[in-house]
């Protein structure tokens, strides 16, 4: 939709524009210009100018097996935890949409986790989920070792999904409610008449209708899990990678060879491809989420 | 819905209890927790009944991370980050939607682009320019004319390099620009017929109708400012501006020390409290915002 433009001043709308756009030059394209120049370049060990490398700095990251492993990380993470997120926010939404006596009191509780930074969540789910105490203390005191995120990476992989599901669990069910109240009343209400019960009705007509925004959270959940700042925050607050870089996810091996390992070059190559990554993911997203139903 | 459905009543029922033990039950681990003695928070089993402790546990993590100046600086760098985004996002979606510009694709385009650029992949850079705020300008010339400038302009350790690099926000333009596209063109015009120019159409038209907008994004951007974690954690070196999140790691109990996890969650509930205050009470806005972004 375009405006029947109104003003006429070539210099105001740069005026108003400028503010942002120099804080977008300096903190987003100044810094991506120097990704993109560190990714293709390397600094000799004895001082001197950069060198020109060409792709060395990706190889070298290909050839890399923990590079690989992260990849594997990270694709678990995004793949379990938005699936999971998903999946526990429709079962509510539907719940919730059917309006029974109380359930805007659910509704109303659902979305706090929401408000939690990650690392936050991850600082008291380190206790909650401990394996020496909170709640499967008693497990492990019948079974033991049977949960032990400090010493088995899986444990721990299980550990930073499962706060990732927990803080986002409430924001698809926000998004899945709202899809829910703009299907019209009288589709359930035709399919009751028909004789379908509460359940038939989920999965047969509110389920379908829901596929727009099921996909649109698939995709800003997966884009999430792999570079969002939450899944930094856990990973960073509660495991730091490990046991044996085994929650060690891309966004944190790149911020750790860069600030730990002082590898510029190999965390700007692997910051390109992440960057790549993000972009496909748009695409995605606009390519085929703004075609999404809408009913109205 | 004419049905009398009571099997499916009580599913749903279920359902909800199941949905609030999941997503609050851990909320109410952190209440219990956090007002027990050390030697109940560690006992086997856990107990989920609240004790009177929480003030003295509470007191404990105030000194022991200092968060009297933690919240402080959190506070400041919430405000800042929300009135900075609020403010600036409203004047480019100004200059977006309202003037015939060829600049106004380049404007869009430039601030949509920064939505693919989280700061996680491009935290060296970031940090650097920070660190002298000049970089970009001082490459530059040296460049073209091999000039040399010598003064720094240092954004380490101080409130303007906590909050200037995250003021910049795709979202909340996209908010505002949505919302200005759905006003009739005839408000433009007929503030044009009785003579106001555009600055005058923006302050005294736009900004009062744009409310509802302003507090849904006031409010998601608050809760983000609040909780940023990485930024801060790289660039504050000095106590004195350290934010909530950096102090979570020294509410943590020393490895062999006490396990005194009771502070841990106090000291955490604390921390958790504002957003989830904002989150609470002004949810209505909140969702709004939440739900309007993401279009």
């Amino acid at each position: 939709m375009e405006k029947r433009a109104v003003f006429k001043s070539w210099w105001l709308p740069i005026v108003f524009a400028l503010p942002q756009l120099l804080l977008i030059l300096c903190f987003f394209y100044w810094p991506v210009a120097a990704v993109v120049n560190w990714a293709f370049t390397l600094e000799p060990p004895f001082g001197g100018p950069a060198e020109f490398v060409g792709f060395a700095n990706f190889q070298e990251a290909f050839a890399d097996p923990f590079y690989w492993n992260s990849v594997v990380v990270s694709l678990i993470f995004a793949i379990v935890g938005p699936l999971f997120a998903i999946s526990i926010g429709l079962v509510l939404a539907i719940a919730v949409d059917r309006q029974l006596p109380g359930s805007g009191f659910f509704r109303f509780l659902y979305i706090l986790p929401y408000a939690i930074a990650g690392p936050a969540a991850g600082m008291a789910f380190r206790f909650i989920l401990s394996p020496e105490r909170g709640l499967a203390a008693s497990l492990n005191a019948m079974w033991p070792d049977i949960w032990n995120p400090a010493k088995y990476g899986e444990h721990a992989l299980a550990l930073v999904i499962i706060i990732f599901i927990w803080k986002w669990s409430g924001y698809t069910f926000i998004f899945l409610l709202a899809g829910l109240q703009s299907v019209p009343r009288a589709l359930g209400e035709a399919a009751a008449m028909d004789g379908a019960g509460p359940f038939r009705r989920a999965i047969d007509v509110q389920v379908p209708l829901l596929a727009p925004t099921l996909f649109f959270l698939l995709v800003t959940m997966m884009t999430e899990g792999f570079v969002g700042a939450d899944t930094f925050g856990i990973v960073h607050a509660v495991t730091e990678g490990g046991p044996n870089h085994g929650t060690e996810v891309m966004v944190y091996r790149i911020v750790d060879e860069a600030f730990k390992g002082l590898n510029y070059s190999g965390a700007s190559a692997q910051s390109i491809i992440l960057i790549g990554l993000i972009m496909i993911f748009t695409f995605i997203q606009f390519r085929f989420v703004e075609k999404r139903v809408h009913y109205k | 819905m004419i049905q009398r459905t009571p099997v499916a009543n009580a599913v749903t029922y279920a359902i909800m209890v199941f949905g609030f033990i999941l997503l609050i039950g851990p909320f109410l681990v952190i209440i219990a927790g956090a007002s027990q003695t050390m030697q109940q928070v560690n006992a086997i089993p856990f107990s989920f009944l609240p004790d009177n402790q929480f003030l003295t546990n509470a007191a404990q993590a105030w000194k022991r991370a200092d968060l009297g100046t933690a919240m402080t600086n959190s506070l400041i760098m919430a405000v800042l980050v929300t009135a900075g985004k609020v403010a600036l996002s409203a004047f480019t979606a100004f200059a977006i939607v309202f003037f015939r510009s060829p600049l106004k694709h380049v404007f869009f385009w430039s601030v949509f682009i920064t939505l693919m650029l989280p700061l996680e992949v491009r935290v060296v850079p970031t940090y650097a320019v920070a660190a002298d705020l000049l970089q970009p300008v001082k490459s530059i010339l040296s460049l073209f004319g091999g000039i040399q400038i010598g003064i720094d302009w240092n954004l380490l350790n101080s409130y303007t390099g906590l909050t200037l690099p995250l003021i910049a926000t795709a979202t909340g333009t996209f908010l505002y620009r949505q919302f200005f596209m759905t006003l009739p063109d005839e408000l433009a015009e007929a503030a044009r017929m009785d003579g106001s120019g555009p600055v005058r159409f923006f302050f005294d038209m736009l900004l009062p109708l744009s409310r509802t907008n302003m507090l849904a994004l006031t409010t998601i951007m608050f809760v983000y400012g609040w909780n940023q974690y990485l930024w801060p954690l790289l660039m504050v070196t000095d106590p004195s501006y350290k934010t909530v999140m950096m102090s979570l790691r020294s509410l943590l109990p020393a490895d062999n020390g006490t396990p005194d996890w009771n502070v841990t969650l106090a000291g955490s509930l604390l921390i958790m409290l504002p957003p989830l205050i904002v989150v609470g009470v002004l949810q209505r806005w909140f969702v709004r915002g939440l739900v309007a972004t993401e279009k």
